[in-house]
């Protein structure tokens, strides 16, 4: 190695990686507390600050932007350097990204249970954060395309497209949803009124899922499964094929989180029809990732990490599958406002995010400082806890959603509704309680993550590798 | 905001969506076509590497993916054929959501409608001794009512209990009706910037002394002074109230907002609001009707 050696930008890399595990503990510690308070809501101990409505949108900002960011921006900056053979564009942004996001999200955390919000969801926070998110998000742009501007290889490595894609979108999802008019420094209203903010609220929300939630970690997918399982990525152009496809669907899909409303019926039709065209291209994605094992399915046996990642590619595979279902008019005419919609949710954030986010992290977090896991067994442990604690949460909030349907729209002989809505709660709160026990689980999962992540770094200086040599083509 | 009225909207909706559909049928058609020169489909690596041994494969798209991509296009084509999705067009089917609506309204009208018109041509007070109306009657209590009076009718803070027999507007089964029909709204003014804190005091003192509570001799002749200038208008001389006001019968147990003399004071010093909501506008006559009867059997055969 020659003094002048190119190093890669691990520093921040490692900050990333470590606040993925740190965050993750914090939105879902806030996830399993709201769960309690829905089962037992003397939890709030009538303390605004702590009641559901405020706690619930700490939680999905902390689990989304927090955790969920902080994998991304981790592994996106890992993944972008490895791919492109070249140190970060500029260390000086970079480490702005790191500690412009962890100011958003402390802020977060002290205005959202002070009460303090926007009200639209997803996008809770007021405007001065949401221009600090929209200047970090650029920062984070110009580091991220400056990279892949100067990679020494030809071509861009699919990860750094599903990458740059979800960044692209997220900046202008951000950008446009949060637009509105500043009264005080802590609240504004939004730009768009009515039915029309409802629409680009949705706009917002969806492609949140669709480009933060989706395009990114397939980004991760892309880089961490093949790396995991020292096999190649199973067909160039299908991923051709359901990148294009899915990046273009997705922005269509808003409307189906409001069919039978205020919407015109040509937008919830339109909204529809491209939900279910959705279907292929996300599965696209599935049959890459899992293909990708082909020809090494034994190692599934042997390697928790991979199994982390493969699992979650599973549950992507099934949550994509549901989705388009629940957007049919008829389908969401039943599971609409109900808890099959947080089970929804939760299959994709629980089994498919922060599946692959763990199993991306188990990866990254020892590299970054030249050793191995610390314990497999503690990753096998982490696995089955996080694999049962879905599977109860996932269980118990369909049949808690589908029972809350049925029993809304049940009708007796005189016209009459069959139950009082206090009568479904009453129906829901067992499930409520296997939720609540469902996420305690995942969360301990997480402390085992943390005592592994400690014990791992513990002592170990933080390394720096040199930049690989592009291979020759061949 | 934008109302979006001109006539370049819909083809600024119908031609990107048009042309989206067939893009990614294209798309798909065109990744699935054998490159001319016969190679790279044999599941053989491409000739880039990136990060040591990150390498691609070409496999062809799987046939029940690419397959199953066409139906989900062609569904979509066909289901946006039928109904309104694409700018102005408005579907083969001429499906709109309020037509639906409006469809299921009247099939459900056509359903029920006769079992209350049926209860219509009873009169509450036989009714109320009706089963099967009284059934229904619990229900739709349930649905309307029990929010704020309770599944069990009892009322709380602010809410009439309905079970007893003390009524604010009357308890007879026009009063109920109308109560329900057209709603209530109760209205206390507020009497603590006339009165002063001394002057509550007192007045509080001769209000419970109308109960026969332990109360200052003189506090309530002062009070007394005070409620036959202010507060006869509507709780009358007695104080036991006015039902075609709402007005409270003061000298009895039944206390909507509490009884303790500190829940008294706060009443005659910042007054209270109560809303009974109108349901005329959200259920129609025959249901209004059963309604009654259910409450109106609920107070002990509605004595008065």
């Amino acid at each position: 190695m020659t003094a002048t050696q190119e190093m890669y930008n691990y520093k921040v890399v490692r900050q990333f990686a470590i606040m993925t595990v740190i965050w993750g503990i914090v939105g879902m510690l806030v996830g399993v507390y709201i769960a309690a308070e829905m089962a037992w809501p003397v939890l709030n101990f009538d303390t605004p600050y702590i009641t559901f409505g405020r706690l619930r949108s700490l939680h999905t900002n902390a689990v989304i932007f927090a955790f969920g960011g902080s994998a991304l921006f981790a592994s996106s900056y890992y993944a972008v350097q490895r791919t492109c053979h070249t140190r970060l564009f500029s260390d000086k942004l970079a480490s702005f990204t790191f500690w412009g996001w962890q100011l958003v999200i402390v802020l977060a955390a002290i205005t959202l249970p002070l009460g303090i919000t926007s009200s639209k969801e997803y996008a809770e926070l007021e405007w001065p954060i949401d221009i600090l998110i929209a200047v970090v998000w650029v920062t984070y742009a110009i580091v991220f395309f400056g990279t892949i501007l100067k990679r020494k290889v030809k071509h861009i490595y699919v990860a750094n497209w599903f990458f740059g894609g979800f960044i692209l979108t997220v900046a202008v999802l951000h950008i446009f949803n949060s637009m509105a008019l500043p009264v005080t420094m802590l609240k504004s209203y939004s730009a768009y009124a009515g039915v029309q903010d409802a629409m680009i609220q949705w706009w917002y929300g969806h492609n949140a899922v669709g480009f933060f939630l989706t395009a990114g970690f397939l980004g991760i997918m892309y880089y961490f499964v093949p790396k995991q399982a020292g096999r190649p990525v199973y067909s160039y152009r299908l991923s051709v094929v359901h990148f294009w496809a899915l990046i273009f669907t997705y922005i269509w899909a808003g409307p189906h989180h409001l069919h039978y409303t205020a919407l015109p019926d040509w937008t919830q039709s339109l909204g529809m029809a491209f939900s279910l065209i959705l279907l292929a291209p996300s599965w696209g994605g599935m049959i890459n990732g899992i293909m990708t094992l082909s020809g090494a399915w034994e190692k599934l046996r042997t390697d928790p990490i991979l199994r982390f990642l493969i699992v979650s590619i599973s549950f992507y595979g099934m949550s994509t599958f549901e989705g388009p279902m629940m957007a049919i008019k008829t389908v969401n005419a039943l599971s609409h406002y109900t808890d099959w919609t947080i089970g929804h949710v939760h299959s994709g954030a629980l089994g498919w995010v922060a599946m692959v986010s763990i199993g991306a992290m188990y990866y990254l977090i020892p590299r970054m400082y030249g050793r191995e896991i610390y314990s497999l067994k503690l990753v096998e442990w982490h696995f089955w806890l996080a694999t049962l604690g879905i599977a109860l949460y996932i269980v118990a909030m369909w049949v808690s959603g589908v029972t809350q349907g049925l029993m809304w729209r049940a009708v007796n002989a005189d016209g009459t509704l069959t139950y009082s809505f206090i009568q479904s709660v009453q129906a829901s709160h067992p499930f409520y309680i296997v939720r609540f026990v469902g996420g305690a689980l995942f969360l301990s999962g997480m402390f085992v993550m943390l005592y592994n992540t400690l014990k791992t770094i513990g002592g170990a200086k933080a390394i720096e590798a040199p930049v690989v040599a592009p291979a020759a083509a061949h | 905001m934008f109302d979006f009225t001109s006539n370049f909207w819909p083809w600024f909706i119908t031609v990107p969506s048009v042309v989206g559909i067939l893009a990614m049928w294209w798309l798909v058609r065109w990744m699935n076509k054998k490159p001319s020169d016969g190679s790279q489909l044999d599941g053989k690596p491409l000739d880039h590497v990136w990060d040591e041994d990150l390498v691609e494969l070409n496999n062809p798209l799987p046939s029940w993916w690419k397959n199953m991509f066409y139906a989900t296009i062609v569904f979509a084509s066909v289901y946006l054929l039928l109904y309104p999705g694409l700018g102005a067009w408005q579907g083969l089917l001429g499906w709109t959501q309020k037509g639906q609506y409006e469809r299921e309204l009247s099939k459900a009208e056509d359903t029920f409608g006769p079992i209350y018109a049926n209860y219509l041509e009873k009169d509450i007070i036989s009714l109320s001794n009706d089963k099967d109306a009284l059934k229904t009657g619990r229900r739709l209590f349930n649905n309307y009512c029990a929010i704020c009076h309770g599944s069990d009718a009892a009322g709380s803070h602010g809410f009439p209990n309905l079970t007893d027999t003390d009524w604010l507007y009357g308890g007879k089964p026009e009063n109920i009706k109308a109560s329900i029909t057209h709603g209530r709204n109760g209205a206390m003014p507020p009497w603590g910037q006339v009165l002063g804190n001394e002057g509550v005091f007192n007045v509080s003192e001769y209000i419970l002394s109308l109960g026969g509570r332990d109360t200052n001799p003189t506090a309530v002749a002062a009070g007394k002074k005070k409620f036959s200038q202010l507060c006869v208008a509507c709780h009358s001389v007695d104080g036991k109230g006015n039902q075609a006001l709402g007005a409270p019968n003061l000298t009895d147990k039944t206390w909507l907002y509490g009884g303790s003399q500190r829940a008294v004071m706060a009443s005659i010093t910042d007054g209270r609001g109560g809303k009974m909501p109108a349901h005329k506008d959200f259920l129609d006559k025959g249901k209004i009707h059963v309604l009654t009867a259910y409450v109106y059997s609920l107070s002990a055969g509605g004595k008065e």
